[in-house]
């Protein structure tokens, strides 16, 4: 941790430097700065690097699982080739997931921001509440719970309601589990941007003839946009690259990236392509979320 | 949309606001008891009251933000008791504003219009802007204007809809006083333009009697007294009224008889007269009272001449403030009492320790019921 030591030493001296001068302060601002970019250049900076130099070696004859440095960019083409309804099902399993959660959300949010009370404070510790049980353990649970034997596969079943008899092992039960396990951070950031709204603008807007759903499509979701934005990109990016739920929930035909990197590192030991497959959904990722922020940036979400 | 057939008429239709035994409780406590008054049509009202006296909930029950417990509320003869807040012709200037703040001027004034529907608002916002002199902010987000500025959006927003009646609570409250100064004359000018009722909250006194045609002083949800400025500071009809409105001098008595159209009262060693029609008791115990700006002051034996009310007492502080000095006065029987003096003449000043004689005429006097709190004044 040698990024912590200037801090800590400049701390002090700044009693004794009492006289310090703006320059000197702005340097004191700078070197607060240091274990920051200390931990980025470590935890981030230098894997990404690493990622990015494996996903282009090259295997090296008669050896698996062993690569030398190379600048082989097949391995993109391979990864993109090899895996490209993986890329598809992620994120169309993803976009579906984080639909649902604002549907489940958003009315969940604006109860316990205009309309909870005194229960507020419950009902956020609440929602927070499946994060002190760890996030597999639920995965699993889920798995008894949408088992072919439990009620609600029974009932469903009883109303003939699914097209294939079962959820789990099925793209349902993978969207479900993606809902569910990022349920919270949809419902936070939204509550968040909720309860910075003055409730006397609901008011206001009924004063001035809208009535009350034309009021909150007029005033109440505009001003909660900010919310909504970093809800969905909370829940869209770690859904998308999720490896657990289609592994638990899903059939072998349900998989997703997160699925295809974590059996070529693990399983087949074929680190560039993994590190390729990274690499690509990052890349994927990162259009996503500009377009979506330009877009929600401009008033074309109202 | 049961109000659009009447609002879509550009002219302001004026009309009578009658609450009719209007009542709010909350749970058991009393916000609004039992008020009966009628706003006619065209008038600037001031509601004035103390803070809590429930100005606000009898507000928000015309605007429809809250529901009477019991009682109606009429405009222009049509019941709006049962309707929502969206559905009646009535628009608040709200004591924060409440202004939009994803919106920018131009937008939160057109939003009521928009909201019934009507497709060409430029014409009638921009003529809003003009009225509030806001023309060249239209484009501009709550956030940035001035307090001023924003209660001007907050009146234009409210007005551009024509409602039969505008309700503005504490408009002015967050305004430094020299803006507040200019605000109410603003204001004024703006309800003579636009002629609809503007029923206007304040705990100010004085911004109530500037800007006022007719006020109703409030107190622990009901109206004390109503009427026009002059009469109500000229003639209170309870204690609360006498002091919330100004300054008032005091002293207690006791009805000794009548004389023509006097009541005659002894009280403090000293002897009253006071019109009948002046008083609010005409036997029995009586707070005698009287506004300083009407009494004279002079030294003790000096001639006062007769049929004049006084009372003595001895100087305790003299404030010389140009046009006037302001004198308190520690009366015989202990109680104080402030005396304006216009500086007419240019004989000396009396001066602290002085023993005086202040007097006043009988028809500038008020009686009063002794009530609880009269003690205080003592
Ligand atoms: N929702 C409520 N629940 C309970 N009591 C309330 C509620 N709203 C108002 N009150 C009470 O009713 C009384 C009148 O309130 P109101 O807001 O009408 O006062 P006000 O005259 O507008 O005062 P101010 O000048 O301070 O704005 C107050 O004592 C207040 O505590
Ligand atoms: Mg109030």
């Amino acid at each position: 941790m040698p990024a912590i030591v200037p801090t800590t030493t400049t701390k002090a001296d700044a009693p004794a430097a009492s006289a310090g001068s703006s320059q000197r302060r702005s340097r004191t601002a700078y070197l607060l700065l240091l274990p920051g970019l200390g931990w980025l250049g470590v935890f981030f900076v230098i894997p990404i690097a690493t990622l990015f130099f494996t996903s282009l070696q090259a295997p090296v004859e008669g050896r698996s699982g062993v690569y030398q440095a190379a600048f082989q960019i097949s391995n993109y083409a391979q990864a993109l080739g090899d895996y490209w309804p993986q890329f598809v099902r992620s994120f169309i399993y993803a976009g579906i997931a984080t639909i649902l959660a604002l549907i489940i959300a958003y009315p969940l949010a604006y109860f316990i921001a205009f309309k909870a009370g005194r229960w507020r404070a419950i009902m956020l510790v609440l929602v927070v509440a499946p994060f002190f049980a760890s996030f597999l353990l639920r995965t699993y649970a889920w798995r008894t719970i949408l088992s072919d034997e439990g009620a609600i596969t029974t009932a469903l079943n009883a109303l003939h309601l699914l097209p294939e008899d079962r959820i789990l092992n099925t793209s349902i039960a993978v969207v479900l589990g993606l809902t569910y396990n990022f349920l919270p951070f949809m419902i936070l950031p939204l509550y968040a941007s909720l309860e910075k709204i003055d409730p006397r603008l609901i008011e206001a807007s009924g004063d001035l003839y809208a009535r009350p759903f034309t009021g909150f499509r007029k005033v109440v979701f505009p001003l909660s946009l900010p919310g909504v934005v970093a809800g969905t990109l909370l829940t869209f990016i770690p859904a998308a690259g999720d490896f657990i739920n289609a592994r638990l929930l899903g059939a072998p035909g349900d998989s997703m990236v997160g699925t295809a990197i974590q059996v070529n590192f693990l399983q087949f030991r074929d680190y560039p392509i993994a590190s390729a497959l990274s690499f690509i959904l990052m890349a994927f990722i990162l259009v996503v979320v500009f377009t979506y922020i330009r877009r929600a940036g401009t008033e074309d979400l109202v | 949309m049961s109000m659009s057939s009447g609002s879509a008429s550009l002219g302001f239709e004026v009309k009578d606001l009658e609450l009719i035994n209007l009542t709010k409780r909350f749970a058991d406590f009393v916000a609004v008891d039992d008020l009966t008054l009628t706003i006619p049509a065209g008038s600037f009202f001031a509601l004035l009251g103390p803070s809590g006296c429930g100005k606000t909930t009898t507000l928000r029950m015309v605007a429809g933000l809250e529901d009477p417990t019991e009682g109606q509320i009429l405009l222009g003869g049509d019941d709006l008791t049962r309707l929502k807040a969206y559905q009646r012709p009535v628009n608040t200037v709200f004591q924060s504003y409440a202004l939009f703040p994803h919106l920018d001027v131009f937008e939160n004034v057109a939003f009521g219009l928009r909201r019934r529907g009507i497709k060409d608002v430029s014409a009638a916002v921009t003529a809003m802007l003009e009225l509030v002199e806001l023309g060249n902010l239209a484009r501009r987000k709550p956030g940035q204007l001035s307090g001023g500025q924003q209660q001007r959006v907050a009146v234009a927003r409210a007005l551009i809809n024509h409602p039969g009646v505008l309700l503005l609570d504490e408009p002015l409250g967050a305004l430094d006083l020299k803006l507040r100064r200019q605000m109410q004359l603003e204001l004024k000018r703006i309800q003579t333009e636009v002629g609809t009722s503007f029923v206007h909250v304040t705990h100010d006194q004085e911004e109530a009697m500037t800007m006022a045609d007719t006020v109703a002083v409030m107190n622990q949800g009901r109206i004390e007294q109503m009427g026009a400025p002059v009469d109500i500071y000229d003639l209170p009809r309870t204690r609360f009224v006498a002091t919330f409105l100004g300054q008032s001098n005091e002293v207690s008595g006791r009805v000794t008889g009548t004389s023509g159209g006097d009541l005659l009262i002894e009280g403090a060693g000293s002897r009253f007269t006071l019109p009948v029609t002046r008083s609010a008791v005409d036997t029995g115990d009586i707070l005698v009272g009287v506004r300083p700006e009407k009494l004279s002051i002079s030294a003790q034996g000096s001639d006062i001449g007769d049929d004049v009310n006084y009372v003595t007492g001895k100087v305790t502080d003299a404030s010389f403030t140009g046009v006037s000095t302001q004198y308190l006065v520690m009366t015989s029987w202990g109680g104080e009492w402030m005396v304006f003096e216009q500086n007419r003449s240019l004989g000396g000043t009396l001066r602290p320790g002085d023993e005086v004689t202040v007097h006043w005429r009988p028809e500038h006097t008020f009686g009063l019921a002794v009530d609880g709190s009269a003690a205080e004044s003592a």
